[in-house]
């Protein structure tokens, strides 16, 4: 019984992905959705907007600053998960 | 424990690969780069010495103590950074609104707030990177 509400939850993920797939912009050209305005404002207003004229910078930290900020502690949380992990305390020590 | 070569090649190239780390930070909002190329490049020069000359060295020129520091410190500047859009603009990380200066484009002192976040994000990087390290290679080389 279990097994099959596995399978049955697998196969609807598989054709939830498989949905989506088919839903993905088929043609690459100047024409497909995700070329949107949102580009041409970023080449066009950037060194106004921002004085910076490498616009992937003024992206990462001007205008998605927030979501580097998200960056930027995912690598905090990472280290410190690691440090807790696999840091030799001195507890260790004496125990062994 | 290694050969003179390597222990006097790295000794001439650290300062250079320090020192074009911190160029590709401080020229992210100008040229390619930013502060994560940039805080790999510290990162990896460090993981070099310590490679050459052993975690003891490192550890001198690297400590917990600092990497604790400099850990939290990219993060507090980077949320200080946001604190002040706050008071100056009423937004959280609002730049030329919050009167950082917009500056000549194209010359090391413009873009308002870019530069200092990516001073913020390459001491994260950087130190994330060596912390990693250390942390790893510690109980090997005791």
């Amino acid at each position: 019984m279990k097994k099959w509400i596995k399978l049955f939850l697998f196969l609807l993920l598989f054709f939830v992905l498989a949905y989506n797939i088919l839903q993905m912009p088929s043609s690459f050209t100047i024409e497909a959705q995700s070329y949107n305005d949102a580009i041409w404002h970023y080449i066009d207003n950037t060194v106004k907007e921002t004085g910076a004229t490498n616009i992937i910078a003024a992206i990462i930290a001007d205008y998605r600053a927030f979501d580097t900020l998200g960056e930027t502690i995912v690598l905090f949380t990472s280290i410190v998960a690691v440090a807790s992990i696999l840091k030799v305390t001195d507890s260790k020590k004496e125990n062994g | 424990m290694l050969d003179v070569i390597v222990k006097t090649i790295t000794r001439i190239i650290v300062p250079f690969t320090l020192l074009y780390g911190i160029f590709i930070i401080l020229h992210g909002h100008v040229s390619p780069g930013g502060g994560f190329s940039g805080g790999t490049l510290i990162g990896t020069s460090l993981i070099l010495y310590t490679l050459v000359f052993g975690v003891a060295k490192s550890k001198k020129k690297f400590s917990h103590r600092m990497s604790e520091i400099a850990e939290s410190g990219g993060i507090l500047l980077y949320i200080l950074i946001g604190i002040v859009g706050i008071i100056f603009a009423g937004s959280f990380l609002s730049n030329i609104d919050a009167g950082f200066s917009i500056g000549i484009p194209g010359s090391l002192f413009s873009a308002g707030m870019i530069p200092i976040l990516m001073v913020g994000i390459g001491i994260k990087v950087a130190s994330t990177f060596i912390t990693l390290f250390h942390t790893l290679i510690e109980g090997d080389f005791e």
